[in-house]
């Protein structure tokens, strides 16, 4: 066992980078494979180039254990693909090539992941013009050849009001035998601009780094932040972020039961969700002006304090909420007609969610348990959800049920955190960064686990800020869940992951 | 079958009564800021200097905001430090000009209604295409909302449709990314003449957060003639009702 190589931490902890050993790549590419082919699976992997070469870091999260580990390597150039070993790799070492054009030899699907330039000035590893920005969607689709064998493109720009990717489909007749989803159409560059300080300008763009997960992403920015300054925040500010994020998950939970209802033609449940899910944005809206949660969660603590009277009259709004919305989802789920379509629909098996590394509601409802709230806590947390909820038949009727309870089960965490409301301020300045430091934070948002990591120089300035949304792990098990379906399941099974394609984009 | 009725029943008729009753936000909403009308030169240049997204700006001896700019952050420095500012609860923001969204005092010229030709095609059925060009998916959120119950847009004549070969207009959100320009074009021009752009949203109207971002374009700018612009971040549902309305002379 390669333990002792390995840099074990609790949440919240904040590791000096010289206390971190540089492995040999050998070394480093062995323990990682076998923390994954035990109890680990990757959390985040990210580049930081320097003088010598290109460093990289892989951060493990051993859920049990209740531990990350960290693991840190420098190639140049090439190096040997994990990806072969390790598929739930396969989008992190794409990122790299794109990023760094550091080329993993043996990648089985070497392809560029969001179409930009490299951040350094180096050649691009696809022979594209390094003065032209590359264009999106550009690269070799995997294609079946055959008689009646047929491509379908679709996207960027769907027929929804929804956001813009490239879908194509490798057919026969109606069954799907390939789908390959190829993304980056929104990105804004995102990590590029979290470089320096913290500021207004910051925020704003990790609260819309995913629109729909503001509280997941700024609770996940702010807890890494308060790890690098070494300054915990106050447990009424966990407390009220704990109550945002459980609002999050409720509308978008609800939208989403909606949305799959109104994918086979079940309106009445589509009707109610869609009223249901504006009167969970409104209650974020009563907390914080904003029906998104903009402006809640700031470094150091939250912006907003709930008062005796905005603590009833979120606890009656609810008492009337949960029975309509128990109404709306129980004739849904009731429904044989409904079920049907449901059932067996887009399904996963759990060794294929293990191995390509699935996080949040497309994980649980595979029978994986993996909640950041249980094993990763952090502040109010720790005695906050002591239940996972699982559905072990990785099917569209599975992850829609796991929204369903976890709907019911965010009721009751809001209304017991709101009657046990921490005393005590909101809010207290971040102290400085630590210098040369790193720190991750993770955050189940309500897709899944939302996971910031940053890295400071010898000025405690950010010199590089990672973000993995759950998005980038979970599409891969949207393509997987379509094989041997019926292309016109498309639509129920994409609704069923529900995934982010800004936060996919950064 | 008698459930489902039974839960329609419970669930009720809510529909809401807009435009004839005005709608009640909470009280925590921010909308249209209000400029203090008296500010020392030394305050308003600390506040000009405080909106990290120039969203303000001296003109002669006022402060002039730019609500295509402005994020309506819950921790404006400008409203909280300096006092140049406070947010109202009025959330009628949508404006036809680029310049109308420059706001000195208390007067804030809202949407004007289409010319007369426009007004006769579109005035009683107007069909739009959306499409997000690096939208965080808040702005294209809440106008999907404009769809369910409690707003129903098809009452007044106004949907989202799959194709822009149906549609009337673009609704635009997002920075308008390097990777989306082309797509953008693209289905404007699929759009057939004559036709109206709307851009909802601050990234949309000059990029929001990600004004200067080396991905972004800062916004529609001057790649489409805008028709309307809808202020916010995102904007809410009723700030772009009451646009839409007022474009089609129904407020």
């Amino acid at each position: 066992m390669n333990r002792s190589k390995l840099i074990r931490f609790r949440h919240g902890a904040c590791v000096p980078l010289a206390e971190l050993p540089r492995l040999d790549f050998s070394v480093f590419r062995e323990s990682l494979l076998e923390e994954v082919a035990g109890d680990a699976r990757v959390a985040s992997f990210f580049g930081y180039p320097t003088t010598a070469g290109l460093d990289i870091y892989a951060i493990l999260a051993r859920d049990w254990k209740g531990e990350l580990a960290l693991l840190h390597t420098q190639v140049s150039g090439n190096y040997p693909s994990l990806t072969p070993d390790c598929p739930q790799l396969h989008l992190f070492e794409r990122e790299l090539a794109e990023q760094y054009g550091v080329r993993p030899e043996g990648h089985p699907w070497l392809k560029p992941v969001r179409f930009h330039r490299a951040w350094l000035p180096v050649a691009d590893i696809w022979g594209r013009d390094p003065g032209q920005h590359p264009v999106p969607g550009d690269m070799e689709f995997y294609r079946v050849e055959g008689e009646e064998v047929h491509e379908v493109a679709v996207g960027p720009v769907h027929a929804g009001v929804i956001e813009p990717g490239h879908f194509r489909f490798q057919c026969h007749g109606e069954e799907v035998m390939h789908l390959e989803i190829s993304l980056g159409y929104q990105h804004r560059g995102i990590e590029q601009q979290l470089i320096g300080t913290p500021s207004l300008v910051t925020l704003r763009q990790l609260e819309t780094v995913a629109g729909d997960t503001t509280i997941g992403h700024t609770t996940a920015s702010c807890q890494m932040l308060e790890s690098l300054s070494g300054h915990d925040a106050l447990p009424r500010a966990h407390a009220i972020r704990a109550i945002g994020l459980e609002l999050e998950r409720l509308a978008n939970h609800v939208g989403d039961i909606g949305a799959l209802a109104g994918d086979v033609g079940f309106l009445p449940t589509s009707s109610f969700c869609g009223r249901l899910r504006g009167d969970y944005l409104n209650l974020m809206a009563e907390l914080c002006g904003s029906r998104f949660g903009r402006g809640l969660v700031r470094p150091g603590g939250v912006q907003f304090d709930l008062d005796a009277a905005l603590i009833e009259r979120i606890l009656k709004r609810l008492d009337v909420l949960e029975p309509e919305t128990r109404g709306a989802f129980d004739i849904c789920f009731d429904s044989p007609s409904v079920l049907a379509r449901f059932e067996g629909t887009g399904r996963i098996s759990i060794d294929d969610a293990e191995n390509l590394g699935l996080v949040g509601v497309a994980a649980k409802a595979c029978g994986l348990v993996r909640d950041a709230r249980l094993h990763h806590p952090f502040g109010i947390d720790d005695e906050f959800l002591d239940m996972p909820i699982i559905e072990t038949d990785g099917d569209v009727f599975a992850r829609g049920n796991v929204r369903r309870r976890e709907t019911y089960a965010s009721i009751k965490l809001i209304r017991d955190t709101l009657k046990r409301l921490p005393a005590g301020g909101i809010f207290r300045p971040l102290a400085p960064l630590a210098p040369d430091s790193l720190a991750v934070s993770l955050c189940e948002g309500w897709r899944g686990e939302v996971v910031h990591a940053a890295i400071t120089d010898r000025q405690g300035h950010i010199s590089r800020y990672k973000i993995v949304d759950p998005s980038f792990h979970n599409w891969s098990g949207l393509a997987m869940a379509l094989r041997g379906q019926q292309i016109s399941d498309f639509p129920l099974c994409n609704k069923s992951f529900n995934l982010s394609y800004c936060g996919f984009d950064l | 079958m008698l459930t489902i009725l039974r839960e329609r029943l419970r669930q009720g008729h809510r529909t809401a009564k807009f435009p004839k009753v005005e709608p009640t936000l909470p009280e925590r909403f921010r909308g249209l800021p209000r400029l203090s009308p008296t500010l020392s030169p030394q305050i308003r240049a600390a506040a000009v200097a405080s909106c990290p997204f120039a969203a303000l700006r001296s003109n002669g001896d006022k402060l002039q905001i730019d609500l295509g700019r402005c994020l309506f952050c819950a921790d404006c420095p400008a409203a909280a430090e300096h006092g140049a500012l406070t947010f109202s609860n009025d959330y009628r923001l949508a404006a036809s000009q680029r310049e109308h969204l420059l706001l000195e005092d208390e007067v804030h010229r809202l949407a004007d209604r289409l010319g007369e030709r426009m007004l006769k095609l579109f005035g009683r059925s107007l069909k739009l295409r959306q499409v997000s060009a690096g939208g965080c998916n808040a702005c294209e959120a809440d106008l999907n909302v404009l769809g369910t119950l409690a707003f129903d847009l098809g009452r007044f004549g106004i949907q989202f449709v799959a194709s822009p070969r149906h549609a009337d207009g673009i609704m635009v959100t997002g920075p308008v990314t390097d990777n989306m320009k082309s797509a953008l074009l693209d289905t404007y021009a699929a759009i057939p003449e004559p036709k109206l752009v709307i851009a909802s949203g601050a990234c949309a109207i000059a990029g929001g957060p990600f004004a200067g971002s080396p991905e972004g374009n800062n916004g529609i700018g001057n790649l489409l003639p805008v028709d309307l612009y809808i202020p916010g971040c995102p904007p809410h549902p009723y700030t772009a009702l009451d646009g839409l309305l007022r474009l089609l002379g129904r407020r």
